[in-house]
């Protein structure tokens, strides 16, 4: 699946990314606990937080996530997302809480990280 | 002498100064460390295990010591990931170590820490992991992580 068929799932506005929104996402990944995505998310993982300061971009800078999606109308600071466009990560921001971004997506056949212990 | 196989200098130290409430240091440090270890063509593996002992040190130096600092050591054979800082201490290291205990107080929960993750993630990462503590003083935490076979080829 494509960043561009999550942002149509979950009606997502682009804060940035839109030249990026051909990236496939390879899994998903939620949680508002930085070292549990410090553990989960691997390289290509759409992160779904409702999180929204510069951890968030870090992290998944860090880790080779392929997006970030703040959930529940939740947009981050314009430093943040500045931060996120150096960084060069997409991020999208929803209506939708965790719980439906995960159903749709899911349903849409995207599926959750393995805890990957190394 | 045997010739270094390697193409890079040996032994380059980064070092990171975390002052008190410097909450993005660890973030940025990690980061930053990061891009300099896919300049020196480690594999993501390796990359991928010290950013993490970098940002989990480096965080637990900003909630709960005063200040510190942070050195990584890059050496062919090992990177050396080491917070030295003043605060607290840790009074009780094996329950420290144990997921899910945190001390962190309610504005660092908000911003997404005290899972009470952070030492067992780094002892995860690492291949040796040593914490010297003193209680009123401060804490060392050196963590290495081996570059055997293959850490340096681009995986
Ligand atoms: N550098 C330090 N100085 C003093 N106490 C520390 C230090 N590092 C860890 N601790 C103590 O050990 C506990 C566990 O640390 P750990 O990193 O595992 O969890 P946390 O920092 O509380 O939460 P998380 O890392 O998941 O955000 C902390 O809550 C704190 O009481
Ligand atoms: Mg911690």
């Amino acid at each position: 699946m494509k960043l561009l068929d999550v942002k149509n799932i979950l009606n997502a506005k682009v804060l940035f990314g839109e030249h990026l929104l051909n990236t496939e996402v390879k899994r998903v990944f939620a949680s508002d606990l930085i070292s549990e995505m410090l553990i989960n998310v691997t390289p290509g993982t759409l992160l779904i937080t409702s999180l929204t300061n510069a951890h968030v971009i870090h992290t998944a800078q860090v880790m080779d996530a392929s997006g970030v999606v703040f959930v529940g109308g939740k947009t981050p600071d314009q430093e943040v997302i500045k931060n996120g466009s150096m960084s060069n990560i997409p991020l999208f921001s929803t209506e939708y809480l965790i719980f439906d971004c995960c159903g749709l997506l899911f349903q849409s056949g995207l599926k959750g990280n393995k805890k990957d212990k190394h | 002498m045997p010739v270094d196989p390697l193409q890079y200098t040996p032994k380059i130290t980064l070092e990171f100064k975390i002052g008190e409430k410097d909450f993005y240091m660890a973030g940025e440090s990690a980061s930053r460390t990061k891009r300099t270890l896919q300049q020196l063509g480690l594999n993501q593996e390796v990359i991928k295990r010290v950013a993490i002992i970098i940002y989990e040190a480096a965080m637990n130096v900003t909630i709960h010591a005063t200040k510190g600092v942070l050195k990584i050591l890059i050496d062919p054979n090992e990177i050396d990931v080491i917070t030295e800082d003043e605060g607290p201490g840790i009074p009780d290291i094996d329950l420290a170590m144990q997921e899910g205990y945190s001390t962190a107080p309610y504005e660092v929960r908000e911003m997404g820490f005290g899972a009470g993750m952070g030492l067992p993630n780094i002892k995860q990462n690492s291949d040796e992991l040593h914490i010297e503590t003193k209680v009123g003083v401060g804490t060392t935490v050196k963590a290495k992580v081996y570059l055997k076979e293959g850490g340096f080829t681009s995986a």
